[in-house]
């Protein structure tokens, strides 16, 4: 956690006068997993092919893995893997035949290829259809080939794109741990989704692209109190109250942003920290009966959902004041 | 801006598979049998037709590929089938990988796109000149087979020569149908645009050209008189076909193949009988291997030409689906 392997600066992509990617900057430290959220459009993509020295930088620098994939791209796609969105395979070959021709792209030795190859297909739990023609094979099992490839190649740093849309529950979970396995091995990981409460989970930061610009980046609880304006939400049920008072009770407490009376009797405050206790506390001094307390820790479902809420409302505010 | 790394990485690796993928291909066998079964007939034609001559004949190996006349030869067979091998070889190359989503995740390896682009396109150019080398060790084989007389080096040369002259012609269309397989994302729209182009160039032109050149410069009514073609008119023209890589081809293989008449064509013939050229006496292979000189050239450049184009475009072109 201590040196950045990717580093933009001022990165920007432009087609003719289209802004597709307007002047990020963001850092990516060693081993860490990245999230890059976004809606559709929004330039992740775009930037992913700027970072493998794919697509052409229209001003700015990225540096990964200290190359410069402009000048350098054989040196940077040595060392990172990359997992297109909607991965495509040779159908007509088996699959170890795939991995066996990037493998060979990729400069790896005859002697260790095909141990290699086996390794990562019995990791991805491949093994038992490694002589099967790609054909067959379902979304899932292509997704995890694709990883697999990453595997074969053991790539420092891992760009998944989208890797767990357009998979059912069953095969995104797996996917997930998958995922969630290359990182303790100590891969630095990139990910686009919009899958949030799977990016949640894996993700050590993530940041918000719309438009063509990093809007916010950070940990989720960091994102919480940025867009939210509170990591947390507490909901009370307090019955036989009156309601005026236990509502000045609750927003007394320090900490706590805002009260808003959902239903007759149930409360729902967002804080800075955990206020449990002190609800608790506040309901009892009310001479309330306390039914039901729970606390939310924020999701980055919330804090998308109302981040791009946020964005349409102003934009729409500009667009009627012009 | 200097990029670092050799372009040829994973050249052999790209081309090794392209080969492997032709020759498992059933769309490989299918153009190796149409080319085969295209020139069975013709083959079969001019075996007959030289049984009855064989004893005066002394260019036996040059006459089964071109027998001359009206008889339908071999070469002329050539001619089409070659370019529709060289188009189905090439017209879904780069445009396949992109449907297949499979260009991205190749182009993530630590290749460059020169790599991809120059193995598929060598292994095409491999692919039809082992097709044209089996066609024409059959033709060659079966000839001396069937008629008893073994070819001269002088003979045999030739037949070489006019070998790979048809590899260049195929290196040609090859260089064309990448062209349209980047151009077009779809491998329909490129196919029927390639095949546009061949029927245009094949048939189309050689009727388009004398007109053309009739319009820019016309012949003067002396020589319209005499029933034949202005000269300036008939050199307009023939630069004109040339454009063409089938009439291209059509006369380097006429010059190479028929020593006797190093014919230009109907058109020249007569301008060089004009100049007091004596028409007609068999030419030393030297002379002959001069003459097709320019259109050997022309074919080559021709495909090298397509080919820059296409690189230049790959080159340029998003990866994205």
């Amino acid at each position: 956690m201590s040196d950045p392997v990717i580093t933009a600066r001022g990165l920007t992509k432009r087609y003719g006068e289209a802004v597709v990617v307007d002047a990020i900057d963001f850092d990516i430290r060693k081993g860490e997993t990245f999230g890059l959220l976004g809606p559709n459009g929004a330039g992740k993509t775009t930037t992913i092919l700027m970072m493998l020295g794919l697509t052409d930088v229209s001003a700015g620098t990225v540096v990964v893995a200290g190359h410069d994939p402009v000048r350098q791209p054989l040196q940077v796609k040595r060392r990172v893997g990359y997992l297109p969105d909607l991965v495509g395979f040779y159908d007509h070959m088996t699959a170890v035949e795939n991995l066996a021709y990037t493998a060979r792209l990729m400069g790896i030795g005859r002697d260790v290829r095909d141990a290699r190859i086996m390794d990562a297909l019995a990791l991805v739990r491949l093994n038992g259809v490694a002589h099967k023609s790609v054909a067959t094979f379902s979304r899932g099992m292509r997704q995890r080939l694709g990883l697999a490839e990453l595997i074969v190649k053991r790539a420092e740093i891992a760009i998944l794109d989208e890797p767990t849309s357009g998979l059912d529950p069953q095969s995104t979970h797996e996917f997930l741990d998958m995922i969630g396995a290359l990182k303790r091995e100590g891969v630095t990981i990139l990910i686009t989704s919009h899958l949030l409460d799977q990016v949640q989970r894996l993700c050590d930061r993530v940041a918000l692209f719309r438009a063509g610009k990093i809007l916010v980046m950070g940990t989720v609880p960091e994102l919480a109190r940025q867009v939210l304006g509170a990591g947390f939400v507490v909901d009370v049920e307090a019955a036989a109250a009156p309601g005026k008072e236990l509502a000045a009770r609750l927003g007394a407490i320090p900490g706590v942003l805002t009260v808003q009376q959902t239903a007759e009797a149930t409360y729902r405050l967002t804080a800075d920290h955990d206020v449990r206790a002190e609800a608790a506390r506040a309901v009892v001094a009310a001479d309330g009966a306390l039914t039901r307390l729970s606390v939310d820790s924020p999701s980055l479902d919330a804090i998308y959902t109302r981040f791009f809420e946020k964005q349409s409302a102003t934009e729409g505010e500009i667009r009627d004041a012009a | 801006m200097r990029r670092e790394g050799s372009p040829w990485q994973g050249l052999g690796t790209v081309l090794l598979k392209e080969l492997a993928d032709h020759f498992d291909s059933l769309r490989m066998l299918g153009l190796a049998l149409l080319t085969v079964l295209a020139a069975a007939v013709p083959f079969y034609l001019a075996v007959v037709e030289l049984k009855n001559t064989t004893s005066e004949d002394p260019f036996l190996l040059l006459k089964l590929f071109n027998p001359g006349g009206q008889t339908l030869s071999v070469v002329a067979i050539l001619g089409f089938v070659i370019p529709v091998v060289a188009i189905s070889l090439g017209f879904d190359a780069i445009n396949g990988e992109h449907n297949r989503r499979t260009l991205s995740r190749i182009l993530a390896q630590p290749i460059y796109r020169d790599a991809l682009l120059a193995g598929k396109f060598l292994a095409g150019i491999i692919i039809l000149a082992v097709n044209l080398m089996c066609l024409w060790l059959l033709v060659a084989g079966l000839g001396v087979a069937f008629l008893g007389v073994p070819p001269s080096g002088d003979e045999f040369t030739r037949a070489l020569v006019f070998y790979f002259v048809a590899v260049a012609y195929a290196g040609a269309w090859l260089g064309m149908a990448m062209l349209f397989s980047v151009l077009f994302r779809s491998p329909a729209t490129a196919a029927l645009l390639a095949l546009g182009v061949w029927l245009f160039m094949t048939f189309l032109w050689p009727m388009i050209a004398p007109a053309i050149a009739a319009a820019l410069i016309p012949p003067d009514p002396r020589y319209t008189l005499l029933g034949i073609l202005d000269p300036q008119t008939a050199a307009l023209q023939q630069g004109l076909s040339r454009i063409s890589p089938y009439l291209l081809f059509g006369e380097a293989t006429r010059t190479i193949l028929t020593p006797t008449t190093p014919s230009l064509g109907p058109v020249l013939d007569q301008i060089r009988m004009l100049r007091g050229e004596v028409v007609g006496a068999a030419l030393p292979l030297r002379e002959s291997l001069a003459l097709v000189w320019p259109e050997v050239v022309s074919l080559i450049a021709g495909a090298i030409v397509l080919f820059v184009a296409t690189y230049v475009v790959f080159q340029r072109q998003e990866v994205r689906a």
